[in-house]
């Protein structure tokens, strides 16, 4: 490695490409510099680190979120009696070209970008690149999510500043830049499910009756009293969403898998249990208080608490996103209180306007824009006791 | 007595700790070294030329600002060389000592600030704001001296102050004297003070708690427009005996410490003397060594033929980086590789057992990605992550809000080790409050 830095240098052949080569050389090799100025020994830990660990936290939700592909699929074509290999395998084909194209195009975006600013390649981008494809509807066309992606990496990051300045999270602008610009495709039958085959892989008829739509999105457009099916039109119960066996986007529907990965991030010290805890009190004091208060007019009402908790993208938000500290509260007083207007703005949105049945998205990027804001006051509380401390002595 | 505990901090563990109290003898040194960037605040105008005689205590050079500040020579001898960088930058004045005993008395019956500045004790004090040497004439609010070194390896101020303790009341009545508050003395749990006068307080946690800004922040902080002197107890005793014999010593008890240290002790010598001679038989493999004159955190790096430096008792060797390139070394899951974080296993082996440290920063720079960082490591009523971001950005009126009157470099010098972006916080930090400094006057 050390043998061909010299044509990336400065004058070398392969100048453009010196932010390529850091990049590569830094991932492949810690770096053996060492300190000039102030402290001369350092914690073991970097950002590196920090963010492949996010990845190993993400990893049981990608493997379920694979399978649970392929489940979804055999069960619609009518041939539930694949083994749970053969899902896998079906689920892992149609889930790759997701991946590859969100680290593809986002990657690529940030090396390009790296360059023009002649700065380190950072490693923001290996968190958002997994987050995109379990977050992102299964059927969505690929290039939608290329572009979706590309948007969501030059307008919510690197106009910001890049990795660690931006103030929304990526990988959600990327789910609401398509859930906006490409709404036919978002909700309904269709996303959800992957019905044709992947790779020649699992191909069939569909079953009669099929309906693809996820159990929120069955809730939303009910009356009377909401009832939730599966594809075959069996009733969902909720241990199945606690499990995972249902419609849709990959990454969120089992509590299971998302559940470990929160223990990694919890152990691990990564993510912010005050967060993450305040996100799921939050949620469960609002879906109580509007399940005490059913009504016929907003269905979703009529879920319990623990049903809604369990539906959807809400776990995976609390766990993954919500958590997110570049674009979350970053005062500990201030993480409850973000934490809990998350909770509360989810389970809001999701009863009480039937045109989003999903309600994480929108509630996380809303309080992403007020994060500041909230940092802000506490912050000013600090500001105000050292101002009186003076006052009083003087 | 009152009693403070403190819960953030961390107490580092190095190899290469002092096992045994015994003062150990070195030869007298070859050459003393003043470096005028120990008494930061101060622009030296030199009052001795090369070649010309000095007796111990004698002013070698003094502040271009306030010419009351002199900084003295520790030994008598001969001014051998002034030695100066870019832009006639001093390096340091080098004494070739002469061995005889020609030292300065001082008439202590006079103003007890004069006899200060013109001992050179006064630029062994600090002052808080900016955490430079005081201005004169400006009367403290109070005085913080801290009893105790919480940094790694640190030796015990106890045994470096030896029979220098007789002089502490002493040093307690001639501070109360010049402030119109309180004389605030920070002891560590179990460590006994004889300190009439003065007001002490048992402070209960992990490093930083020796800190005397963190001392000052849990018992009276420093607001804006307030002024008060740090020291440590070494320094209170040399003012004790200053103003009880007339003479300031300079002799000084210094902890040799660190991995690369055969077998580390305390020895006697005198404050400034060249690292040659101090070091001679300590240690083996000086090429892979890094000489720190302080500890880990807020010493400096010096070199072999350099001197100690003024303001520490301490000397840390640990090994200078000679691996290559770590292979995927954010990978790994050796518990060899230190952590405080739980994103590696060190945790599992205990965070309390001493290990061996080199000086590599393991990691790039970046952006302050995760939270509460900074605040776990700072014991104050302090977000120091938004005032290192109002430092950063320039901006004054958010660091005097946010309290950048309290701190110095060395209180972010455990969250400068524990960062995970790696940012050098003591070199932010230094940079702020010179700038508020230009800025203020």
């Amino acid at each position: 490695m050390n043998k061909i830095e010299p044509s990336f240098r400065p004058g070398g052949k392969f100048a453009k490409l010196e932010s390529v080569y850091d990049g590569m050389e830094t991932f492949l090799f810690t770096p053996n510099t060492t300190s000039r100025s102030g402290a001369h020994i350092h914690d073991g830990n970097d950002l590196k680190r920090t963010m492949i660990t996010v990845v190993a936290a993400l990893i049981p939700a990608l493997l379920f979120g694979m399978y649970n592909i392929g489940y979804q699929h055999y069960l619609a074509i009518g041939q539930a009696h694949m083994g749970w290999f053969t899902m896998f395998l079906y689920g892992l084909l149609a889930l790759l070209p997701v991946i590859v194209v969100s680290y593809a195009v986002g990657l690529g975006i940030e090396f390009i970008s790296a360059q023009i600013h002649h700065k380190e390649i950072q490693e923001g981008f290996l968190v958002t690149g997994i987050l995109i494809p379990l977050i992102v509807p299964i059927n969505t066309p690929l290039w939608m999510t290329a572009v979706a992606t590309a948007f969501a990496v030059i307008f919510a990051k690197e106009i910001f500043g890049g990795t660690g300045m931006n103030i929304f999270n990526v990988a959600l602008i990327t789910r609401a830049f398509l859930f906006f610009a490409y709404p036919s495709h978002m909700s309904g039958d269709e996303p959800f499910v992957k019905v044709d085959s992947a790779f020649g892989m699992g191909s069939g008829t569909l079953v009669d009756g099929f309906t693809g739509a996820t159990p929120l999105g069955q809730v939303a457009t009910s009356v009377g009293e909401p009832s939730m099916t599966n594809i075959l039109g069996e009733p969902i119960s909720c241990l199945d969403a606690f499990i995972g066996n249902i419609p849709g986007s990959p990454g969120e529907t089992s509590m299971i898998a998302i559940l470990i990965g929160a223990a990694i991030l919890l152990i691990t010290g990564i993510a912010s249990w005050r967060i993450m805890c305040s996100v799921f009190v939050g949620g469960l004091g609002m879906a109580a208080l509007v399940h005490a208060l059913p009504s016929p007019i907003y269905p979703a009402s009529m879920l319990d608490p623990m049903t809604q908790l369990c539906l959807g993208g809400f776990a995976f938000g609390a766990v993954f996103m919500a958590t997110d500290p570049v674009t979350g509260a970053r005062t500990s007083v201030g993480q409850y209180i973000y934490g809990l207007l998350i909770g509360v703005f989810a389970i809001l949105i999701r009863v009480y306007n039937s045109g989003y049945p999903e309600g994480m998205m929108l509630a996380i990027l809303l309080m992403n824009a007020f994060a500041p804001l909230i940092d802000h006051c506490v912050v000013s509380s600090n500001i105000k006791r050292r101002a009186r401390r003076a006052a009083t002595k003087s | 007595m009152a009693t403070v505990r403190l819960k953030k901090g961390f107490d580092i563990r190095l190899l290469g700790e002092i096992t045994d109290k015994v003062i150990g003898d070195v030869p007298a040194p070859n050459t003393v070294a003043v470096i005028p960037d120990d008494f930061h605040g101060i622009i030296p105008r030199m009052e001795k030329k090369e070649g010309e005689h000095v007796a111990a205590g004698e002013p070698l050079y003094h502040d271009k600002n306030h010419e009351a500040i002199k900084v003295v020579a520790p030994v008598s001898g001969t001014v051998k060389e002034v030695r100066r960088g870019e832009r006639r930058h001093i390096d340091a004045i080098i004494i070739a000592p002469d061995g005889d005993k020609d030292s300065i008395t001082h008439n202590i019956m006079g103003d007890a600030e004069q006899v200060l500045l013109q001992s050179g004790l006064w630029a062994m004090m600090r002052q808080r704001p900016y955490d430079v040497v005081p201005t004169p004439g400006i009367r403290p609010r109070d005085v913080f001296v801290t009893a105790f070194d919480s940094a790694p390896l640190a030796p015990d101020l106890d045994v470096v102050l030896g029979d220098k303790r007789q002089f502490i009341a002493k040093g307690v009545e001639v501070l109360n004297g010049l402030t119109d508050g309180k004389v605030y003395i920070g002891v560590r749990d179990g460590q006994s003070i004889d300190a009439p006068g003065a007001e002490v307080t048992t402070f209960i946690g992990p490093h930083p708690a020796g800190n005397v800004g963190v001392q000052a922040a849990n018992t009276a902080p420093v607001n804006k427009g307030d002024v008060v002197w740090t020291m440590d107890i070494v320094t209170l005793a040399r003012i004790g005996e200053l103003f009880t014999t007339g003479k300031v010593s300079h002799d000084t008890v210094v902890a040799i410490t660190g991995e690369m240290v055969q077998q580390p002790r305390y020895i006697k010598t005198v404050m400034g003397a060249d690292l040659q001679t101090v070091l001679k038989h300590e240690t083996t493999n000086l090429a892979q060594s890094r000489i720190i004159s302080g500890n880990v955190l807020t010493g400096v790096k010096v070199e072999a033929d350099q001197w100690l430096l003024a303001p520490y008792r301490h000397i840390t060797v640990i090994p200078e980086n000679n691996k290559p390139d770590e292979f995927m070394g954010w990978a790994s899951f050796k518990p060899s590789r230190f952590s405080i974080y739980r994103t590696f296993t060190t945790w599992l082996g205990g965070l309390s057992k001493a290990r061996s440290f080199d000086s590599r920063i393991k990691g790039g720079e970046r952006a302050i990605v995760r939270t509460g960082e900074y605040d776990a490591m700072l014991p104050m009523d302090i977000y120091g992550e938004f005032l290192i971001k109002a430092i950063i950005s320039g901006d004054i009126d958010k660091m005097e809000q946010l309290g950048i009157y309290e701190i110095a470099p060395e209180d972010f010098a455990l969250a400068e080790f524990a960062d995970t972006s790696k940012l050098e916080l003591q070199r932010i930090v230094r940079e702020g409050l010179d700038r508020l400094r230009a800025e203020m006057s």
